[in-house]
């Protein structure tokens, strides 16, 4: 029993930092419809903002993620405005291909600029230390992970179903010539959406770096897993994605305790299964 | 097409090197991609070489030609090798990261008559695979069995073993079960990992319900071993009295800095640390680091090649300059000399190095600085894992 309560408490834990690091991805590819392969390569800036920012300028870990989230943005905006916004409703081959180029620009920098040793985020005191639950110890750090992805998963549901932002978006990404007519800057709403995407990817570099240390192919070798958390959940739809990675943790937590040997066999026959039911992903809506 | 290609590469290998003045060494290894920084320490210890002993061997000159496989890449290793030999004309191969590039390039060997100086590859299996491989790093089976007994000696019954799921990962499992079982001790469980596990705490869960004193774990060096070291700590088993036993794979020096304060006091047993005391390894180190750029980074493929880089010296002694691979591979059996690393020979049967493996532990110097002390040394050792595979 307490073996299964100790199991369950990783997996939650795993589903939230996949969550943290996923759901800008989500954003993108649900509600801008831009398959954004780049979107590890911006988490991975981030985690490297963050890891200099507190090794070379010695900021507390507070600042550093909000410096993190602040420098990432400011890089991807003019990537928006001038390579971004060019591929907004083209085809997805022509958006796979740009990206994926802008991944491999990317990766080509930061392993010039910081070299292929890899790189971590210290943690403050406070975060480094475990909790004891009673039955087990937790690292402080996962017990965070897991209030940040829930803060994350409630703001965003706020922000697009509750605001004016959030139905402004909505109505350009169902039919921007309308919304335009509408009186609705649409390149402003993109640009913001796409920000906003940025910083979750920026925000889940940095706070994921215990689980995926940032290095310069961190942005290839996590796409795969950012790609199924989007396509399980289906994509842009928030409660999916919650849903997703809380499922997929706990099957690949499970299997990882009970044959560890057989890898990630589990959680790809899970993928293969909810996305051969459910086409659209489990919560993905209907075009 | 196979005749073709042979019949090629004799007529090459006929020609091209009677009256060569410069001798050209192939070297394959990883210098992009996630490996690069092991590739840079392979070149950090070649110009350190160069730097120390000059690239005149007599009158001829040696030139190092590098070729690049960023991951363990069988076919493109063979096929590089393959350029090197044909095209640039080299009497040595050397180099090789991964067992797997090693061991494709191994039949090229006698076609092509040149000898293979392997620089870091570690299964035991390849020196059967061709009489022309010489290797001057070490193995899993010489690195992970003195540790064994360590661990039994410290108190310890009961041990599970968790490791990489790959050639090098079973190597490691197998040399610690043997060597902890005949001193006394009861293997629990082992656990395989797949090499691109990132999330280790369920694995911590198995160790925990195993109720082991000790793990022994191996994984390569890089992202996935810091990760499993920090998982360790954080999941309270050390906190209650398990304590963790590891090949010095997971302590490699440029990780330390990032690994901090948690590993302080964890033992590994390996054949190079880069503090070890000796006026070799003082003149090796400041020459490597220098040719390294950053110090920080040196680390032990550094070695491997430096003393690859002296045995394919010796060869081109041996044998004048000429191309001849079995006189070259005969000349360096039973070759003993003084490494960074400590004394080292080449052993006549298996043309595997034998070395000193040391006990190490994860210290903090005065200025603050992380490193391997070295605590206890086990004599020449050879290569256990050939008597295992036979």
């Amino acid at each position: 029993m307490q073996t299964i309560l100790s199991v369950a408490i990783d997996a939650l834990a795993y589903g939230m930092i996949l969550f943290l690091i996923s759901i800008g991805l989500s954003v993108t590819m649900g509600l801008m419809r831009v398959v954004n392969l780049a979107h590890g390569a911006f988490a991975m800036i981030g985690g490297y903002f963050a890891s200099y920012a507190m090794s070379a300028l010695g900021l507390g870990y507070g600042l550093a993620i909000v410096l993190a989230v602040t420098a990432t943005v400011i890089i991807a905006l003019p990537l928006e405005r001038f390579l971004y916004r060019r591929i907004y409703g083209a085809p997805e081959l022509t958006q796979v291909l740009m990206t994926i180029g802008v991944t491999f620009c990317i990766i080509g920098i930061t392993n010039y600029l910081f070299g292929p040793t890899l790189k971590t985020v210290p943690l403050p005191p406070d975060l480094a230390g475990s909790t004891d639950l009673g039955f087990r110890t937790i690292s402080n750090h996962r017990l965070f992970a897991i209030a940040c992805g829930l803060m994350v998963a409630a703001g965003l549901w706020l922000l697009f179903s509750r605001t004016g932002f959030g139905i402004k978006l909505r109505a350009v990404v169902d039919n921007a010539a309308m919304a335009a007519s509408l009186g609705v800057r649409t390149q402003w709403v993109y640009a913001a959406a796409f920000a906003i995407s940025v910083a979750l990817a920026a925000l889940g570099g940095v706070i994921g770096a215990e689980l995926l240390p940032i290095e310069p192919y961190y942005a290839l070798r996590y796409m795969v897993t950012f790609l199924v958390v989007v396509s399980v959940g289906g994509a842009g739809s928030i409660p999916g994605a919650l849903l997703a990675c809380l499922l997929l943790g706990a099957i690949e937590t499970a299997g990882r305790y009970l044959a560890p040997e057989y890898g990630e066999f589990f959680f790809y026959l899970a993928v293969i299964a909810i996305v051969s039911i459910f086409p659209r992903g489990l919560l993905g809506r209907a075009n | 097409m196979k005749r073709l290609i042979a019949s090629a590469l004799a007529a090459l290998c006929l020609c091209s090197t009677a009256y060569a003045d410069t001798i050209k060494v192939g070297v394959i290894g990883p210098f992009s991609g996630p490996f690069a920084l092991q590739g840079k320490n392979f070149k950090a210890g070649i110009d350190a070489w160069f730097a120390l002993h000059g690239n005149k061997v007599g009158d001829d000159e040696i030139q190092v030609i590098y070729r690049d496989v960023p991951h363990a890449d069988p076919a493109q290793s063979k096929a590089l090798s393959q350029e090197l030999v044909v095209k640039e004309g080299v009497q040595y191969l050397a180099g090789y990261y991964f067992t797997p590039d090693a061991m494709a390039a191994t039949s090229l060997l006698e076609q092509a008559n040149v000898p293979m100086v392997v620089m870091n590859a570690a299964s035991s299996g390849i020196v059967i695979k061709s009489p022309y491989v010489v290797r001057t790093s070490f193995t899993l089976w010489q690195t992970a069995s003195p540790i064994g007994k360590v661990v039994f000696d410290a108190g310890i019954k009961q041990a599970v073993s968790v490791v990489s799921d790959y050639a090098p990962g079973i190597d490691a499992d197998s040399a610690f079960s043997t060597a902890f079982t005949e001193a006394g001790g009861e293997m629990l469980e082992t656990v395989r990992m797949p090499l691109d596990t990132n999330d280790f705490s369920p694995i911590m869960q198995r160790i925990r319900d195993s109720g082991a004193q000790a793990v022994f774990a191996f994984l390569p060096s890089g992202p996935t071993a810091l990760g499993f070291v920090k998982s360790f700590n954080d999941s309270g088993l050390k906190a209650d009295g398990v304590k963790l036993f590891a090949t010095g794979d997971l302590t490699q020096e440029p990780d330390l800095p990032a690994l901090g304060d948690a590993t302080l006091g964890m033992q590994t047993t390996f054949h190079y640390a880069v503090s070890h005391d000796s006026p070799e390894n003082k003149a090796f180190v400041e020459a490597a680091s220098k040719a390294i750029g950053d110090p920080k980074e040196l680390s032990f493929p550094a070695v491997g090649a430096f003393d690859g880089m002296y045995v394919i010296s010796k060869m081109i002694e041996a044998t004048g300059g000429t191309q001849d691979a079995k006189k070259a591979v005969e000349a360096v059996k039973g070759l003993s000399w003084e490494s960074p690393r400590g004394p080292v020979s080449i052993a006549p049967g298996t043309r595997h190095i034998t070395q000193n493996i040391y006990l190490r532990e994860v210290a903090k110097s005065a200025v603050g600085a992380y490193y391997n002390k070295e605590i206890q040394t086990f004599a020449n050792q050879g290569d256990p894992g050939l008597a295992a595979i036979k």
